[in-house]
């Protein structure tokens, strides 16, 4: 049985706000998360990866559609000013909906 | 004098990044050279520390901490005033210039060894130490004191960063085992310094070459700053050197670390705890302008006021 009501957040950033991101989600009540090295290319330039300070990570959080504008909104206040990001919310089906 | 083969593999990187080569090394790879530099610099100091007493240091050790936290001082006002740069980019920029550079002190000392001085053993204690004030002080000048800055989570950033905590381990590990102990460990550590150096630099070149297009953007003045600063910043290191009786090898390495500038510790502090400050302008300073200009034509001038000071 598939359940439909949930979202996935996915948040490319800096891997500099790895520490502090997942200590937000953490406390803003996200039940976990998934982090992985990303390349690419945006408005901040080529982010390749090779270095420590010019690395992306890419965030995913599954979670109610509260949490993920909780989350969203969160980050938009605290980050978008000063860092690279970039936010994106998809509805996702899910099996076990008591997981997230 | 004939120039070092290493100087010849940063040259490489930076010819092949130019050339768009699809040259890489792996990220892993890279941290793990840079493990490799930062553990056999703390052995090595660590294990020759062990032979003598550390009492008489301690003074030493007090006048270049006080260095390190007067250097961004010395900096911060040329980036401010004459650079017109805001005030979180010219102290950030600060910071970094304050701060001492890893990679810049293994080619100082691969230098030294080839041109057959010698230098104290406790100059990668001097290491450690120059690394954090410079980076706190950068800060300071950033936010002020009496701004929300989370200084405890901070200071462990800092102080728990990769470097200092290999640094200060393998300088504990050398000392605690001493060099019959360090002994078996030397294939790896000591012998291979060199060949790892080369490695690590082919990718420095790399790196620095990704900055061309940066460089080209931010105009005369941080290319300027990127290559005269050092030299001030290098004769105060050398006079403090001189001035602790230091020998010419040490003075000379001490020249390079206030020579130097961060690339690795201070970028990620500043870009935590100084989030205005734009991380594409002092890490094409320190990365693109002020680290090849110190390997190629800085460290032979240190060398050689180092000279002068002990000659005259």
């Amino acid at each position: 049985m598939i359940e439909r009501n949930f979202k996935l957040l996915t948040v490319v950033t800096e891997a500099a706000l790895e520490n502090e991101l997942t200590e937000a989600l953490e406390r803003l009540g996200a039940s976990g998360y998934t982090i992985v090295n990303a390349r690419g290319r945006g408005s901040r330039g080529v982010r390749d990866a090779g270095w420590s300070t010019s690395s992306n990570i890419r965030v995913e959080v599954i979670c109610d559609a509260l949490l993920a504008e909780k989350i969203a909104d969160y980050l938009q206040q605290h980050y978008y000013r000063d860092y690279a990001m970039v936010l994106f919310v998809s509805d996702v089906g899910i099996m076990r909906p008591d997981k997230f | 004098m004939s120039i070092d083969p290493v100087i010849l593999f940063f040259l490489l990187g930076l010819v092949a990044g130019l050339a768009r080569s699809d040259l890489r090394l792996p990220p892993a790879i890279y941290e793990l050279l840079s493990i490799l530099l930062l553990l056999a610099i703390g052995l090595k100091g660590g294990m020759e520390l062990s032979q003598q007493p550390l009492g008489a240091v301690l003074p030493q050790m007090a006048a270049v901490l006080a260095m390190g936290f007067i250097l961004p001082l010395l900096v911060f006002p040329v980036l401010l005033y004459v650079g017109r740069l805001g005030r979180p980019d010219a102290a950030s920029i600060a910071g970094h210039y304050g701060s001492v550079s890893v990679g810049t002190y293994a080619v100082a000392v691969a230098f030294l060894a080839s041109a057959g001085i010698a230098f104290e053993p406790h100059l990668a204690l001097f290491l450690v130490l120059l690394e954090v004030p410079a980076i706190v002080v950068g800060i300071l000048l950033a936010r002020g004191m009496h701004s929300g800055t989370r200084w405890g989570k901070l200071m462990h950033e800092i102080f728990f960063g990769k470097s200092i905590v290999l640094l200060v381990g393998g300088l504990l590990i050398g000392w605690a085992v001493g060099p019959a102990g360090v002994a078996p460990l030397e294939p790896l550590f000591i012998d291979s310094f060199k060949g790892v150096l080369a490695l690590f630099l082919l990718e420095m070149g790399l790196i620095a070459a990704g900055q061309a297009r940066e460089i080209l953007q931010r105009g005369v003045f941080l290319v300027a700053f990127g290559v005269i600063a050092p030299i001030p910043l290098a004769f105060c290191g050398a006079l403090l050197g001189w001035m602790l009786d230091l020998s010419v090898g040490g003075t000379a390495l001490l020249a390079t670390l206030a020579g130097s500038c961060s690339y690795i510790a201070a970028p990620a502090a500043m870009r935590i705890a100084v989030p205005e400050a734009n991380p594409a302008l002092s890490l094409t300073a320190s990365l693109g302008v002020t680290f090849p200009f110190n390997i190629f034509v800085g460290i032979p001038i240190y060398v050689a006021i180092a000279e002068r000071l002990h000659g005259a």
